[in-house]
């Protein structure tokens, strides 16, 4: 028992909070909770502090409207959370769609797909090319480009007020992940989970490599959802600095050697 | 080098491609779905173009509504994702004093100030002055217009005998009844749909409408001269051109006159 709770203790508080978090949005439109209302778009906390989605205001803004007071201050709440502790922690713990991934990439690693499959090489650089589009389109349109498309919001709204068909672009997304391209469209597409990777880049808590420890086994590589950001493994002794970390902890758990750990940047250091 | 060049440019080119191609999909899928021309928003909202713009699709509104009138439009809606609105024939707004659903919208998209008006030196709700549409009636399928007792739409309106009247007319079939027909009146109608909700025809005879797509428009060379607010418009105004044409140049009359023996 203890064993798996050492092997999967983020996994288990992730699953916690991104459930904790959906009971609690379903809860304040059904039954009236004041805890969370709304959805990840925009929310009010404890019917009083307002939340809202900064890329989905930055968005508002580039088709040239002024949101009003509520809308502006959630934004920058929330940004300063994920600019200062949180990272990119938005994407494994709060995001419903990192469920549905995850199993992708569970079912991928279960049935050793990637050794049978035609790889499909894209750079997980679209994301930012797809946030830059969506601010260009919002201009041109006149409306937030990409939360007419989103999936995040898709679901999240589905769960809370009614899924209509948009349980087929659930779907799509995990056959996408699942037989496509590895880590699809977290780690490659999704311009949310870019805008996360660049708010978070200097954030407090990072996930620290410690060398001397490592036995060079990469089972850290082999279940992380953004490989690239474990560059030093087995290198240098070094935080995991690249933004792209979203900090779900599934490094540290699988290590067996102690070479991976959560940590607090050490600002003073040199090149951390 | 040269070779490197050109591998660099056709890099450049491809990622160009694809984020044009990807971008045009994209716009195409977006300018299509954002337009309901016919879709009814909650109160409050601006007009249809700067609510796009706006509205982040929390649902706010939604949830504050205690009647359940106002939906989030979800795939499967054919309506602008995430976008709140309302059916009134199934659920009308029953126009709450206090209004709930405006105050928590976060951006703005449905807007405090034209639902509130001044009084004593504060501002107060006054829902009456939403304006979320406009009730239409179909004169062909109205049972009132038949000569059928029926006043449904008017007995289920918020503001009743201003909103939606009676009008008395002369039943010509029979000759000696009145008709009593519903009229609306688009200076008071809000939109809320009750009349709507209330019709007894299988489908509704009274329908609310976008105001945009329902009302007319004059256009300002028309001055009211029996209105004097309406006429000092023209104040200031250097006088209109007059076209004159070798027919013109004559009085009506005398042009009319021109030519008859009135011997």
């Amino acid at each position: 028992m203890s064993r798996i709770w050492k092997k999967y203790r983020f996994l288990i508080l992730r699953r916690i909070s991104q459930i904790a978090l959906l009971v609690l949005y379903v809860g304040g439109n059904y039954w009236g909770w004041k805890i969370l209302q709304g959805n990840l778009s925009s929310s009010v906390l404890l019917g009083k502090v307002p939340l809202a989605d900064p890329y989905a205001v930055l968005q508002i803004f580039s088709t040239g409207a002024i949101v009003a007071a509520d809308a502006l201050i959630g934004a920058v709440i929330v940004t300063l959370f994920y600019a200062l502790i949180g990272g990119r922690a938005f994407c494994s713990y709060v995001c419903p769609v990192n469920m549905v991934t995850d199993l992708a990439n569970y079912l991928r690693r279960k049935w050793k797909l990637d050794k049978f499959e035609k790889k499909w090489w894209a750079s997980r650089n679209i994301r930012y090319w797809v946030m830059g589009l969506s601010f260009i389109l919002s201009f041109l349109l006149g409306t937030a480009a990409f939360e007419l498309v989103s999936p995040i919001s898709i679901t999240h709204r589905g769960i809370i007020f009614g899924m209509g068909f948009g349980w087929t672009v659930i779907v799509a997304i995990f056959l996408f992940d699942l037989f496509i391209l590895k880590n699809g469209w977290c780690g490659h597409i999704c311009p949310l989970g870019g805008f996360y990777s660049v708010v978070g880049r200097y954030n407090l808590f990072r996930v620290r490599h410690n060398q001397p420890n490592c036995t060079l086994c990469m089972k850290c590589k082999e279940v992380c959802p953004e490989k690239e950001v474990l560059y030093m493994i087995g290198k240098k002794s070094q935080i995991v600095d690249m933004g792209e970390c979203t900090l779900c902890g599934r490094c540290v758990e699988v290590c067996d050697d102690d070479a991976l750990y959560f940590s607090i940047r050490d600002f003073v250091t040199k090149g951390e | 080098m040269d070779q490197k060049r050109r591998a660099f440019l056709v890099s450049m080119a491809q990622n160009v491609a694809i984020a044009a191609t990807g971008g045009i999909l994209w716009a195409a899928y977006v300018d299509e779905a954002k337009a309901a021309p016919l879709i009814l928003r909650p109160p409050g909202a601006r007009k249809e173009e700067d609510f796009m713009s706006l509205c982040i699709k929390c649902g706010l509104c939604v949830e504050a509504c205690p009647y359940d009138t106002l939906r989030l439009a979800k795939p499967g809606d054919h309506k602008p994702l995430g976008t709140p609105y309302y059916i009134p024939r199934e659920v009308p707004c029953y126009m709450c004093d206090d209004i709930p659903c405006v105050p928590p919208c976060p951006t703005g998209a449905l807007d405090i100030q034209s639902v509130t008006r001044q009084e004593n030196g504060k501002r107060v709700f006054d829902i009456t002055l939403m304006r979320m549409g406009v009730a239409i009636v179909d004169i062909k399928d109205c049972i009132a217009y038949w000569g059928i007792q029926c006043d449904a739409c008017y007995r289920a309106c918020p503001l009743l005998d201003k909103a939606i009247y009676m009008e008395m007319r002369r039943n010509e079939r029979t000759g000696k009844h009145a008709k009593l027909l519903p009229v609306v009146d688009p200076d008071y109608c809000t939109g809320c749909g009750l009349c709507e909700h209330a019709c007894v025809t299988e489908i509704a005879a009274i329908k609310v409408l976008p105001r945009d797509v329902a009302l007319g428009k004059v256009g300002s060379h028309y001055v009211k001269g029996w209105q004097g607010s309406d006429e000092n418009r023209l104040k200031g105004s250097k006088g209109i051109k007059t076209t004159v044409t070798p027919r013109s140049k004559k009085s009506p009359v005398e042009s009319l006159n021109e030519g008859i023996n009135f011997e």
